[in-house]
């Protein structure tokens, strides 16, 4: 990533970060917010965690992949259960990890 | 600014978290050196955004391609929790002085806000209450910093070949497997992934805009339906 890509991100993305958690406190003290919006809000992580995953595994190379000799789907179907199941980022990644550097060299 | 009692039972009241924190901070500084950074500029991202989900989710849609003002907007949506905060906290910081307000507006994060939730659960406003906010949020701040300047340092020193990059894709799997408590943020993610495949061949990712609404339409749709 070149400097300038990098300091776009990251000023406009700090900015996000100040309006949205400033918005009430500093900005729009005086404001409510409706309800649909508030129930609207609640589905935001679930969605855009989601949609940023899937096209990750599901795609190699710009082509869609989705049987078990994509190495990087295979890995997360091996670390999605162990994310189910015991509810850890760190025990995922070190599953994942491992089934992805073992996947690439015995199995595709 | 002198650190008062509420100030430290705040921050005290969130060191059991100290580990996840500093481990999360920690995959999040590994993940901005997988995602092409260099060292000093994932140490400025992480002291200016102080979004960790934000940061990851804008370089794994970098390294996809993805053009910058999608990028923002996608960090925009991801911080809109953040709004709720803000909303939950406004009553009881509105006579705060101007510089609280402003550090608060930089400070306050999942953790930081919940652990004064758990707190204080109604309104209005005291001096002890912000200031134990203030403490909790100021507490979180560090110990994040922390994990991610030594994720950074460990992460400049993986060999390449290790696919660090597969680093960001795994952690979202394992966010977004951990919000999914319910079936209609279940049908949320089921609905996102796959209007995701779907939508994919659209110009600019628009895709991933497409999907997020796609995924929040349903979970609304879904709890209509079942009530």
């Amino acid at each position: 990533m070149d400097a300038l890509t990098a300091w776009v991100l990251i000023l406009g993305l700090g900015a996000t970060s100040l309006l949205t958690r400033g918005s009430f406190i500093v900005f729009l003290a005086r404001l409510e917010v409706p309800k649909a919006a508030q129930r609207a809000l609640r589905f935001v992580p679930a969605a855009v965690f989601t949609a940023v995953v899937v096209p990750e595994l599901a795609f190699a190379g710009g082509t869609l992949r989705l049987g078990l000799d994509n190495p990087k789907l295979l890995a997360a179907l091996v670390a999605a259960p162990v994310a189910w199941r015991m509810r850890s980022t760190t025990a995922t990644i070190l599953v994942g990890m491992a089934a992805l550097l073992l996947a690439e060299r015995y199995l595709v | 600014m002198h650190l008062s009692k509420d100030f430290l039972a705040g921050a005290r009241a969130c060191l059991p978290v100290a580990p996840g924190m500093i481990v999360f901070g920690m995959i999040a500084g590994v993940a901005m050196i997988g995602a092409g950074l260099t060292p000093s500029l994932a140490a400025v991202m992480s002291v200016v955004v102080y979004a960790g989900t934000a940061q990851l989710a804008a370089l794994q849609l970098y390294a996809a391609g993805t053009p910058l003002p999608v990028i923002l907007f996608a960090g925009l949506i991801l911080n809109l929790r953040l709004v709720l905060y803000s909303l939950a906290l406004a009553p009881y910081v509105s006579r705060a002085s101007r510089r609280r307000k402003l550090a608060l507006s930089y400070l306050v994060s999942d953790n930081g806000y919940a652990h004064f939730a758990a707190r204080f659960a109604s309104p209005p406003d005291s001096r002890g209450k912000v200031d134990y906010l203030l403490g909790a949020c100021s507490a979180i701040w560090v110990m994040w910093q922390a994990g991610t300047a030594a994720g950074i340092v460990a992460g400049a020193s993986v060999p390449d070949g290790w696919h660090l990059e597969f680093v960001v894709t795994l952690t979202f799997l394992a966010l977004a497997i951990a919000v999914i408590r319910d079936r209609a943020l279940a049908a949320a993610a089921v609905a996102a992934g796959v209007a995701a495949v779907l939508a994919h061949p659209l110009p600019f990712r628009l895709g991933l805009l497409v999907a997020v609404a796609a995924g929040i339409a349903a979970g609304i749709a879904w709890e209509r339906w079942t009530r």
